[in-house]
């Protein structure tokens, strides 16, 4: 299934996928919008560990529990990052950084 | 030929999604285009013939994630709300400092040649993966299994308490 296709191939897609997250994160001034470009970069890895896995040791499993691991740490930080994200919006009544700019109680 | 043209088309998703979710000024539409990037990379996992992690993308990434960050963009703003963008000289000065970012990292790629094992397609089930995964031998996985399950329990129980409201926790 992999002739023909280069292993850089999967490389450059995912080094413009991790810059664009990287891109998004620094514009962007939406805490929910910020949270989608790190699972942007998240998801960039994640090709990275199944390519190598698939083309250069395709006998072992390292690159998918690597990925599974990583899954589960997204999935984490997303649950604890839009916990917060929804208490910042009740104390501010806005969720953009501009606007949260006192860590009062 | 065939998974020629798949593997073109998913990469060619993948970048076109990935830069309208950053570029995109309204937010729910933002989280749709995200929603195309993980599905396209579940393609690309597809293409490699590993099934079962391109399963655990869609019904993780694709299926939990994006429902979650759909729910609270719902939860915290109007769904006609422009999302507001940073002011032209910093957006500048970031697209300078990834495009420098990106060709640096491309350049060092491209100057390696990566030989592929020539061992034959593998045929791992997801028993295999299983097996791994809960095996404290050699090649095993028990303890980083484990160690993500507590994490991801902390984690979950630290988000609850951090949403719920401040008059039950006074209480």
């Amino acid at each position: 299934m992999i002739q023909n296709i280069p292993l850089s191939y999967y490389l450059i897609i995912s080094t413009l996928m991790f810059f664009i997250g990287i891109y998004g994160f620094l514009t962007r001034r939406n805490l929910i919008t910020m949270l989608m470009s790190v699972e942007l970069i998240l998801n960039s890895v994640n090709i990275n560990f199944v390519a190598f896995n698939r083309y250069l040791y395709p006998q072992q499993l390292q690159g998918h529990f690597f990925m599974l691991i990583v899954v589960a740490v997204a999935a984490a930080e997303a649950a604890v990052a839009i916990a917060i994200i929804i208490n910042i919006y009740r104390n501010f009544k806005s969720i953009d950084v501009e606007n949260v700019d006192e860590m009062k109680y | 030929m065939l998974n020629q043209v798949m593997f073109f088309l998913f990469g060619a998703m993948i970048v076109i999604f990935s830069l309208l979710t950053v570029t995109s000024r309204k937010i729910l539409r933002a989280a749709v285009f995200l929603l195309f990037v993980l599905i396209s990379t579940a393609g690309l996992y597809f293409a490699l013939n590993y099934n079962f992690l391109a399963a655990v993308q869609l019904t993780v990434y694709a299926g939990g994630i994006v429902v979650l960050i759909i729910f609270s963009i719902l939860l915290t703003s109007h769904v006609s709300e422009r999302a507001v963008m940073a002011p032209l000289k910093q957006s500048l000065l970031s697209a300078l400092a990834t495009v420098a970012g990106a060709t640096l990292t491309l350049m060092t790629i491209l100057r390696f040649t990566f030989v592929p094992s020539g061992a034959a397609d593998p045929h791992f089930n997801i028993t295999d993966v299983g097996n791994a995964l809960v095996s404290y031998n050699r090649d095993g996985y028990a303890l980083p299994f484990e160690v993500v399950s507590v994490l991801l329990l902390a984690a979950m129980i630290g988000a609850i308490v951090v949403a719920k409201k401040e008059k039950m926790l006074k209480k």
